[in-house]
């Protein structure tokens, strides 16, 4: 053992075989992925944005719903890292004859996966996946549930504009109920200290109050703001950041809002409403994005709108978190 | 902290100087070299080294960092994942001389990982390796160009080189292997 060439090892210590959710990263974790994520995106900017650090690493990406950004990004910041790459559309395999979820995960384990990139329309499915699976299981998206690759590329996002989140004031603007983005989101900026603002329609509201009173404590206790009202103007009023997220009208059946006309009309983010916040508020949308809805056109291509900028983050904070997720074997030794 | 000293701050100083000859000896100049440290107390070695060039040929050499925890071959081993530590590389490698630079030469796989990042870069004229301490014990066909000072150890022996920059002293030190293992 030489102790200068030895690896230097996080002071904080990575104690996360699963990404579940936000909800069970420490502060210092977070933060841990964040100044990963600042060396994948150096990664990024070189000619060859390639490192081997994931060689011999199966990544298989099995997705339940449609998809493109993230398992795309999924995919790439996987390859970047040298892994192998298997994807799996739920729509074109077994599932489709009737295979469980959990014989679908032996089946993909006993085909050689290491880690398990999952999304699934169940919330909880990846809670299930991760009690079979020897290996890794990465939520790419559970029902309502959670999102934590995306709510962690929002944070660095913010936090590459704005620097310390701490009590800058983020609104999450819309529909928050059928939004696994949003609850995900709650987790890591209450967290990071920002003071955060959920708003939209009252009959949407009332199912997110009631969770984030179940869950959340009402008010992330011990944590900075955080509010949820319908009040549109209290919520822009001198923002730093205002999200805004689509408006799910698959998951709209249950007649929560009359009309997406009136929707646009009374929450959508236009250039009139976004004038109430700070003129330097970034403008943030998770995507895809329903123009005309909860985002006018013009909006989404300002100059502080970053959300292509979100995208491109995407792959680096997925690779930071494949990278992390893929240490962890607490009896091996270092022989550097 | 205990452990027998095998160098002195002066020690150290005098080592970089003559490197820092050697190195412009060897090129016949300082044309097209550039210095890359590897992380991380190779890097404050090579701004020393820059330094000490400047400082007999009034040059002013790219001093680069080089991280390569991504190319180590141990990372399957490793109970956690190194936490990375970055990399900016001031200057296009291409056509150049590149002299890593490292604070101790002892297996080798460090310096193989970092040929490998290294010529993901570009495609160096050629790669020369200068290091503070040579502890021996190879495990790849690899040796160093320049050497601070040479040390004969056993492997149950730990060389701990602590700097100014991140240490807060200059020292080289043979610790037994049961003397706690810095993390830092």
């Amino acid at each position: 053992m030489n102790v200068s060439n030895a690896p230097t090892l996080p002071d904080v210590a990575w104690r996360q075989k699963h990404l579940l959710d936000v909800d069970v990263l420490s502060l210092a974790e977070i933060q841990l992925v964040m100044r990963t994520t600042d060396a994948m995106k150096e990664v990024l900017a070189r000619p060859i944005s390639k490192v081997p650090a994931l060689r011999g690493t199966n990544v298989t990406i099995l997705f339940y719903e449609a998809s493109t950004r993230t398992r795309v990004s999924f995919e790439v910041a996987a390859k970047n890292l040298s892994a192998d790459v298997v994807n799996i559309a739920a729509s074109s395999s077994s599932v489709t004859k009737g295979e469980s979820l959990v014989d679908t995960i032996r089946t993909v384990e006993a085909l050689g996966a290491d880690m398990i990139v999952m999304r699934h329309g169940t919330s909880g499915a990846p809670y299930l996946a991760a009690e079979v699976f020897a290996g890794s299981i990465l939520n790419g998206g559970d029902g309502w549930h959670a999102h934590p690759s995306q709510a962690l590329l929002d944070l660095y996002t913010m936090r590459a504009h704005l620097g310390d989140v701490r009590g800058k004031k983020v609104v999450i603007l819309g529909d928050v109920l059928h939004s696994r983005v949003a609850r995900s989101n709650v987790w890591s900026l209450t967290a990071a200290g920002a003071d955060l603002w959920i708003c939209g329609p009252t009959t949407i509201l009332r199912g997110f109050d009631a969770w984030a009173r179940r869950w959340a404590g009402g008010g992330a206790p011990g944590h900075a703001g955080f509010t949820v009202t319908s009040d549109v103007d209290a919520a822009l009023r001198d923002a730093d950041v205002v999200m805004a997220l689509r408006l799910q009208r698959e998951r709209m059946d249950a007649g929560l809002l009359p009309s997406l006309r009136e929707y646009a009309a009374r929450f959508g983010l236009t250039r009139e409403r976004l004038a109430i916040a700070k003129p330097t508020a970034l403008v943030m949308h998770p995507g895809p994005m329903n123009e005309g809805v909860e985002i006018a056109p013009d909006v989404a291509v300002l100059d502080r709108s970053v959300i292509t900028e979100q995208v491109t983050n995407g792959v680096a904070v997925r690779m930071a978190l494949l990278y992390l997720l893929a240490g962890g074997h607490p009896e091996a030794v270092t022989n550097a | 902290m205990d452990g027998r000293q095998i160098m002195t701050a002066d020690e150290i100083r005098r080592a970089i100087i003559r490197i820092s000859h050697e190195l412009v000896e060897k090129q016949a100049g300082t044309e097209g070299l550039v210095l890359v440290g590897i992380q991380r107390r190779g890097v404050p070695l090579a701004h020393r080294i820059a330094v000490a060039v400047h400082e007999h040929e009034g040059v002013t050499l790219p001093v680069g960092a080089l991280d390569i925890t991504f190319y180590r071959d141990d990372l399957s081993l490793i109970a956690q994942q190194p936490v990375v530590k970055g990399t900016q590389l001031p200057v296009d490698l291409n056509g150049r001389t590149v002299v890593l630079v490292d604070d101790v030469l002892y297996t080798g796989r460090t310096i193989r990982a970092a040929m490998d990042a290294l010529v993901d870069f570009g495609r160096p004229r050629a790669i020369r390796l200068a290091v503070l301490v040579d502890r021996g014990h190879r495990e790849l066909p690899i040796r160093a160009d320049h050497v601070g000072k040479n040390v004969p150890t056993s492997s149950d022996e730990v060389v701990a080189v602590t700097l100014v920059e991140i240490d807060g002293e200059d020292a080289v030190r043979i610790e037994r292997v049961d003397a706690p293992a810095r993390t830092a």
